[in-house]
């Protein structure tokens, strides 16, 4: 069958979109790599979406979306889309399990988490470095860790650690925090959290779970070596350093800005009836309640694209 | 599937014969409670040549830590009680859980 949409993505953005859609009596297909949700599926509390008061968590939040987008009549299926050829009227999308089709397309496929690119992140993952503290927090308690970031996820993961882990340092490579005010407020106050300033981690040690760092500091140059506490063993390094577009699907098809989609006000990327949602298109505030605005756009105007391009 | 804990990990998978899977996982991991079903699947296809276990590792901590697991999700594959295989956070997607359990069918 050819589905009058199919978006790529169940983060937010494409959530939305499916509910915009298929409220709109379209054919509507979402397409899911893993589980639902995207990165607000791994956060703890979502306190600055409107309306989700009393501590939302992101899952609770997704599950709802997931909900409302169903109960529309939204199709849901778990598939990694290998190779796209939307140049055509008829867009196809060669997944790992089946092929589609669609007269548009949503690119709803987000941002993953950035890595520190030093020596032994990538041996240490899964064995002191993490990048989701919902998953990994408990492993932690009563330890030591450290927290790379300064924005918003840094300082709000680096609090929720603090239920599990003895104490937490935040890592940060400026000599200030870049997350919103009442966020930092709440972090110098709680007892538990220290910063490094101007700091970067440059190499991580350990074997068979992680048990030394290096810091560098940005200002001096100099580097410093942090070890295990001798009775723990062990120590966590907790990574929110931003993100990365999610867009390899597309690259040298749909026109890009440093690895992010190009999208007008509705939505349109440089091909017809390929649309873009979210966090990896080009934009000044990625959050859930832009993810989900774009994501209605996008699904109105593939409505919109459909009438005039497909003649019943 | 065998849930793990404290007791049955050293019977179960270190002192086991044969090939085991172990998949860590916790409650508040929402990537492990995705892929789950998909190793329920592949239990299904693969449950003749390869024994199926998982561990709530906030349930056994320790047992995991001493596993050297402290990141979740973990799916590993053990030989004869050694840890010989295994995928390890974003890593472990349901494509590279398949290719891993196929590799020891």
């Amino acid at each position: 069958m050819i589905y009058d949409v199919v978006i790529i993505g169940s983060g937010p953005a494409g959530l939305s979109a499916g509910l915009y859609a298929a409220r709109a009596r379209m054919s509507t297909l979402i397409i899911e790599k893993e589980a639902a949700g995207g990165q607000i599926a791994t956060t703890d509390e979502v306190a600055n979406y409107p309306g989700s008061v009393e501590n939302v968590t992101g899952p609770a939040l997704v599950s709802r979306m997931v909900e409302q987008a169903e109960g529309f009549g939204a199709k849901r299926i778990t598939d990694t889309i290998e190779s796209v050829d939307v140049t055509g009227k008829v867009k196809i999308l060669k997944g790992e399990n089946e092929e589609y089709q669609a007269k548009s397309v949503i690119v709803a496929t987000g941002a993953v988490p950035k890595h520190i690119g030093c020596p032994g992140e990538k041996e240490l993952t899964g064995r002191g470095v993490s990048y989701c503290a919902t998953c990994d927090g408990a492993f932690f308690e009563e330890l030591e860790v450290f927290v790379v970031g300064g924005g918003d996820s840094a300082v709000e993961e680096a609090m929720y650690l603090t239920k599990f882990a003895r104490k937490v340092t935040i890592v940060h490579r400026r000599d200030e925090l870049r997350a919103a005010k009442s966020i930092q407020e709440k972090a110098f106050k709680n007892e538990k959290i220290d910063f490094l300033w101007n700091s970067v981690i440059t190499d991580l040690k350990g074997d068979g779970l992680l048990e030394t760092m290096t810091v560098k500091n940005v200002k001096t140059g100099e580097e410093t070596e942090i070890h295990a506490d001798e009775d723990d063993g062990t120590f966590g390094v907790f990574v929110f350093i931003g993100y990365d577009p999610a867009n390899k699907l597309f690259e040298g098809l749909v026109e890009m800005e440093n690895g992010y989609i190009v999208s007008d006000d509705n939505m349109k990327t440089s091909i017809p009836g390929v649309f873009a949602a979210g966090d990896n298109r080009v934009k000044s505030l990625r959050q859930v309640v832009t993810a989900t605005a774009d994501g209605a756009i996008a699904a109105t105007q593939a409505e919109k694209y459909i009438e005039e391009n497909f003649e019943e | 599937m065998i849930e793990l804990n404290k007791e049955n990990f050293e019977e179960e998978v270190l002192t086991a014969e044969g090939t085991v899977l172990v998949d860590f996982w916790s409650p508040s991991c929402e990537p492990c409670k995705a892929l789950m079903p998909h190793v329920h699947e592949l239990e299904e296809k693969h449950g003749d040549k390869i024994k199926f276990t998982s561990l709530d590792i906030t349930k056994a901590r320790r047992v995991a830590i001493g596993q050297k697991v402290m990141g979740l999700p973990v799916i590993a594959i053990y030989q004869n009680g050694e840890r010989v295989d295994g995928v390890v956070g974003d890593e472990a997607t349901t494509k590279s859980v398949k290719e891993l359990i196929e590799k020891f069918c």
